[in-house]
């Protein structure tokens, strides 16, 4: 594709061209912040599985992936969603009941795995982590890597500082790069050929969709080419990055996106008592994804008004006195 | 002062916690009660400490207690605002890693300090699954100083723990060189009962308790004993301290309860 091509397709359409049964997923955004939440849920409604998923600290998108059954494998430094939900509960009760096959990292440790990914180097070191468990317990057997060409040999390396004791490190732990097949971010702002502004807090969506082959933002303004440009500087990410742009306002909803929405603790709150019921949950997956077509029958589902609950405040960027109990 | 306790368990842990910060700190923050001590320090006896997240936010104002890290109450009126990259770089730098003190929970801790925020049980078929590491095992690995809430019972002090997510002082003695680390770690305990420190060899030993409670009914919470021979009763939360809490850092009694 031409970098300076019209990448603008409806999500359902680059879902269906862009995640393919098996491939190596990321997600952006952080436990209930910009979660790709509308791309996750046609994810979902095109039923693609045995997905290899890669997360820093994801929250509700990555908890219902794993709720569908769509999760083969997963690379996690972290899955809660905050005071509503300390550790995500379909997560939770996949790992417990041996359905998926997990491997654990911290974040900063996904964090340079992903910028390794994004410049091309095979690994980078940290100090992070040494002595720990994460380093000695590995969730894919030395056989399944070997027998995998799109993971490495060994989950983590440990090795002599090569120069020495230079900058007070005898040792380093060695992190491997990430290369996802695909990411999936939401931003606040895209042009129709793909260059990206986030607002606030950019988490590792950068590093994630530089190190990915293919990248799916949704964004809540589809804005002009010329607007974007007038102000570079306030752009994160140049169009060859992206694969798809698609215009899904609320696109990260029920997490936030600052400066237009926040989190809403009442759909957090309710999703935490159906992901605690099977039956429920099967009953929540079908009425708020399979039953709608598109994020936007989803929104009139929830109900507008929460929408209007959860608008940001121009002051702030948040909902200011939103009952959050 | 009537009988009556007027300060919750609650508010003596985040009060005890907020004092151990100073001015010029820089306070890694997690979500819950150490979100709370850290506004608490910053708005009664370290205005000068800056709170900053893993998310990238720093020197937060925190007019409405955030949920998460990544909250975007944390954006408000901060200094800078950035990603995950940078909040690592302020963790471990020369200039600013070495004011870095991080406030932390977890499931277990040992003698040593070690942490598991992972899981209860085996870790490939784990009886309880917890978050994981985040950035725990991160700042746990980088900093010189932190600080730990734990609830004082022998299913959380205990002798092994099931994973080793976040280091301590490791083995002990000489535990965090010989692996690599840095020294420093996490430094000192606070818990419903009392408050603990690690000695030179990096054990744990009591440094205080409640009024209220004894240094023998703190033992009878733990699976390991730990020397109570400097333990002296720590002063409770003024009115003054418990007035800001209550009315400027936790207005909606989100963590309080």
């Amino acid at each position: 594709m031409e970098p300076n091509g019209n990448k603008v397709l409806e999500l359902s359409e680059a879902v269906r061209s862009l995640v393919n049964p098996g491939a190596h997923m990321s997600l952006g955004g952080f436990t209930l912040n910009r979660n790709p939440m509308a791309a996750i849920h046609e994810v979902i409604r095109q039923g693609i599985g045995d997905l290899h998923l890669y997360v820093h600290s994801n929250g509700v998108g990555l908890d219902e992936l794993i709720g569908a059954g769509l999760i083969s494998r997963l690379e996690i430094a972290y899955g809660g969603v905050g005071k509503a939900t300390p550790t995500c509960i379909r997560f939770k009760k996949a790992v417990q009941n041996n359905e998926i096959q997990f491997e654990d990292y911290s974040n900063f440790m996904m964090t340079l795995r992903f910028l390794a990914g994004s410049l091309g180097v095979p690994f980078l070191p940290t100090i992070s982590g040494l002595g720990t468990d994460i380093v000695e317990k590995w969730g894919f057997s030395p056989e399944f890597r070997r027998s995998e060409s799109k993971i490495p040999d060994q989950k983590l390396v440990v090795m002599g500082n090569p120069f020495g004791d230079w900058a007070g490190a005898s040792k380093v732990l060695l992190v491997p790069a990430v290369n996802p097949d695909v990411t999936l971010i939401h931003v606040q702002q895209a042009d129709s050929v793909g260059n990206c502004r986030i607002e606030g807090l950019t988490f590792v969506d950068l590093e994630q969709a530089k190190a990915s082959r293919e990248v799916i933002v949704t964004c809540e303004e589809l804005v002009d080419t010329a607007e974007l440009r007038k102000t570079p500087e306030r752009n994160q990410l140049a169009m060859f990055h992206v694969s798809a742009v698609c215009h899904v306002p609320h696109g990260a909803y029920p997490t936030a996106c600052y400066r237009h929405y926040d989190y809403d603790p009442k759909y957090l709150q309710d999703y935490d008592r159906a992901a605690k019921n099977d039956n429920l949950y099967r009953q929540y997956q079908q009425q708020y994804i399979h039953s709608v077509f598109s994020h936007s029958e989803f929104l009139d589902l929830v109900g507008r008004d929460r929408l209007r609950v959860v608008q940001a405040d121009p002051r702030t960027g948040y909902a200011v006195n939103m009952k959050r109990d | 002062m009537s009988g009556r306790k007027e300060y919750s368990s609650q508010e003596i842990m985040t009060i005890t916690a907020a004092r151990e910060i100073k001015d010029g700190d820089i306070v890694f923050c997690g979500t819950g009660i150490s979100m709370l001590a850290a506004t608490a320090a910053k708005r009664i006896n370290a205005p000068q400490s800056v709170i900053f997240f893993e998310t990238g936010a720093i020197d937060s104002w925190l007019e409405e207690l955030p949920l998460s890290v990544s909250d975007p109450r944390i954006e408000y009126l901060a200094a800078s605002s950035s990603g995950l990259v940078e909040a690592f770089a302020t963790m471990q730098n020369p200039k600013t890693g070495s004011k870095v003190v991080a406030i932390l929970g977890a499931a277990q801790i040992d003698k040593y300090g070690n942490l598991n925020t992972t899981s209860i049980g085996d870790y490939f078929s784990p009886r309880i699954r917890f978050p994981g590491s985040g950035g725990g095992c991160d700042v746990a690995s980088f900093v010189p100083r932190g600080i730990v809430f734990m609830q004082h019972n022998k299913r959380k002090f205990v002798n092994k723990l099931d994973y080793l997510t976040s280091p301590g002082q490791l083995g002990g003695r000489g535990g965090r060189r010989a692996a690599g680390l840095r020294p420093g770690g996490l430094s000192v305990v606070v818990t419903n009962l009392g408050v603990l420190r690690f000695d030179p060899g990096g054990e744990m030993f009591l440094d205080g308790y409640y009024p209220g409670v004894t240094p023998e009914m703190i033992l009878g919470h733990m699976e390991f004993g730990v020397d109570v021979s400097r333990a002296v009763e720590v002063d409770p939360p003024t009115q003054e301290e418990l007035t800001i809490l209550r009315d400027q850092c936790d207005p909606e009694r989100l963590i309080l309860t």
